[in-house]
């Protein structure tokens, strides 16, 4: 019966997924591998300042992800909580004399607190709404910064911020110390990221995003889980602000900009939205651009443009999800 | 609070002059429906005559304009729709409403998951849920759909979304079930096993589905209400509806409109 063929290769097929499911557990773990022995060698191959400034940015992308492309919620806002994260770790280290693990955390505590805020504001609307909510609790919290120079530094931001001694006894003056800290800070988060992306609460997640009324008919309510990703997504790209402001001693208007939340919307496009480690290609690339093209001066933005409106119009998967489609595996 | 004849220890879903209104259009205009455990309940009806809005107004997704819904001697008129599928009134949708992105085995374990409460454990490994992989590969079996657990819902056919979609709301081992066409789209042999299977769910549930197709409803449902332009025609076991000239003439009338 020609039902019974298709049926059969129906079959065949499923046990070829099965097959692939196992693969992908094991592709995933040699590529963590992969990355973990890249960031241990990568100082020795590359300016351990460009490496930082590269992660930071990553975890920033990978932070923005876990929202959009396993939440399905775009934010136009997330320099909110990356800018904010910077101000609170660089003004505790520099004027409380925090150690940097306890500037960073607060860093993230506040970042933690004012997504908490914004998400429950924004997760009330839907698509496009959500998006201009967030942009425009955003652009509240630049006015906020630029009138309260006592705190942010106004136009001249915090600088000199002292990058310390971690725990109070390793001093991280030095930039290949201060790398590997920011590496592991960076492998942490992406290890956490891809926990909460394949625990129960991602997986949650991921069906809300693909049939919101169908996971709320299931008895899910939805809204307390838009939340809690937004919360985690902002808490991480907090860390990742207040890094770098420890990194580059320097928090400003800059990481608070509009701009910044158009940069991390870009990198995670460019990498492959919805990816594992997509946002790190993505970060990687645009990175790099403004490095080696910083001589340009404005025409690195008119190239940044050009690559977004590319990525959009024929490269839509971005480079990761090329690659996942080549090996048939996500990646 | 208690609502005429919905407090009958044997009605377990009862509404009263159920009505919405959308821009001057009545959609569901009074419908009262006494639903008893344990039975399988069919609303039938032509075209836009308002069953799947029905279906929206007893599951929240749509707050009726008049009217009250009673579940368990329970006034749930005003209940959001998560906390109406949180007592054990669980809905499918018309549309077929998978989660496209997820394989078939992990549609059916979202539902299995949310049996066991909450899940906001988001430092937890996935080796948790792979304890329900058994019991899901079980429900994807009831629904003959053992071969396809690890494909994608999105690339499953039409018939065969449909029967993961029951197979996703079974898994919720829901009190009472609102299946709105359940068999919709799916070839004689599906048609089949969906019967079956709803008949041996519905030995310890009670059941309201909406379905066009007239044998599977003279087979399967112990009672019958026949829905037209929003108001109930009549009501019924099979044999007195089917009568019905009023029915006859609904279905006979919008078959040539
Ligand atoms: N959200 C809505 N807004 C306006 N009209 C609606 C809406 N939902 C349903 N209707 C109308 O209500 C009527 C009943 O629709 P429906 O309940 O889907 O019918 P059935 O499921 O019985 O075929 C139709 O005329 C439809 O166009
Ligand atoms: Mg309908």
């Amino acid at each position: 019966m020609a039902d019974g063929a298709v049926a059969a290769s129906d079959v065949g097929a499923t046990e070829f997924a099965l097959r692939e499911r196992r693969d992908t557990g094991a592709l995933h773990r040699a590529i963590f591998i992969g990355l973990a022995g890249l960031l241990l060698v990568a100082p020795f191959l590359a300016y351990p300042v460009f490496l930082m400034k590269v992660l930071c940015f990553a975890l920033f992308a990978l932070a923005f992800n876990l929202l959009l492309g396993y939440g399905g919620l775009l934010s136009f806002g997330h320099a909110a909580y990356f800018g904010m994260a910077s101000y609170v770790s660089a003004y505790t280290a520099k004027h409380w004399g925090m150690t940097p693990e306890l500037a960073i955390l607060l860093g993230v505590a506040v970042a933690a607190l004012l997504g908490t805020a914004f998400g429950a504001l924004a997760i009330r609307r839907q698509g496009i709404y959500f998006a201009m909510i967030t942009l425009a609790l955003a652009q509240m919290v630049y006015f906020f910064s630029l009138q309260t120079p006592r705190f942010t530094g106004g136009e001249d931001g915090i600088q000199a911020v002292p990058r310390g001694k971690l725990f109070g006894l390793l001093s991280l003056a030095d930039d290949r110390i201060l790398y590997y800290v920011v590496a592991a800070i960076f492998f942490g988060g992406l290890l956490l990221i891809y926990r909460i992306i394949h625990s129960p609460f991602g997986q949650v997640c991921k069906a809300i995003r693909d049939n919101e009324p169908r996971a709320i008919s299931l008895g899910y309510r939805a809204n307390q889980y838009k939340l809690a990703v937004f919360v985690l997504s902002a808490s991480l790209a907090g860390l990742a602000g207040a890094t770098k402001a420890i990194v580059f001693q320097l928090a400003s208007l800059t990481d608070v900009h509009w701009t910044m939340s158009g940069e991390v919307v870009l990198m995670t496009l460019v990498g492959g939205m919805g990816t594992v480690f997509g946002p790190i290609a993505g970060a990687l690339v645009i990175v790099a651009m403004q490095n080696y093209l910083a001589h340009l001066g404005a025409w690195v933005t008119i190239i940044q443009g050009v690559i977004f409106v590319v990525c959009v119009l024929v490269f839509r998967e971005g480079i990761v999800g090329v690659i996942a489609k080549r090996v048939k595996q996500p990646l | 609070m208690v609502a005429g004849g919905g407090s009958a220890p044997d009605v377990i879903l009862a509404t009263e002059g159920l009505a919405i209104e959308f821009k001057g259009f009545r959609a569901v205009d009074g419908v009262s429906l006494r639903v008893k455990r344990g039975t399988i309940h069919a609303l039938i009806g032509p075209n836009g005559a308002g069953k799947t809005t029905c279906f929206n107004l007893l599951t929240k997704f749509l707050t009726p304009t008049e009217g009250t819904i009673t579940y368990k001697g329970r006034d749930i008129t005003r209940m959001k729709p998560a906390d109406v599928a949180r007592l054990g009134l669980v809905r499918s949708f018309q549309i077929s409403a998978v989660f496209p992105h997820l394989t078939a085995c992990e549609n059916v374990r979202i539902a299995l998951q949310k049996k066991r409460g909450d899940s906001f454990d988001f430092w937890r490994s996935e080796r948790v849920l792979s304890a329900l992989d058994e019991e899901a590969l079980r429900l994807l079996d009831a629904v003959g759909l053992a071969g396809f657990a690890e494909l994608p819902a999105a690339e499953l056919s039409y018939g065969r979304k449909r029967a993961l979609e029951i197979a996703t709301t079974l898994a919720l081992d829901p009190e009472m079930l609102l299946l709105d066409e359940p068999m919709a789209g799916m070839g004689r042999e599906d048609v089949d096993r969906i019967a079956a299977l709803i008949r041996s769910v519905a030995k310890d549930r009670t059941i309201l589905m909406v379905e066009h197709n007239l044998s599977v409803v003279a087979s399967l449902s112990d009672f019958i209400t026949v829905l037209a332009r929003g108001k109930v025609l009549a009501e019924g076991d099979y044999a007195t509806v089917s009568k019905d000239p009023r029915v006859i003439e609904a279905y006979i009338g919008v078959g040539h409109g």
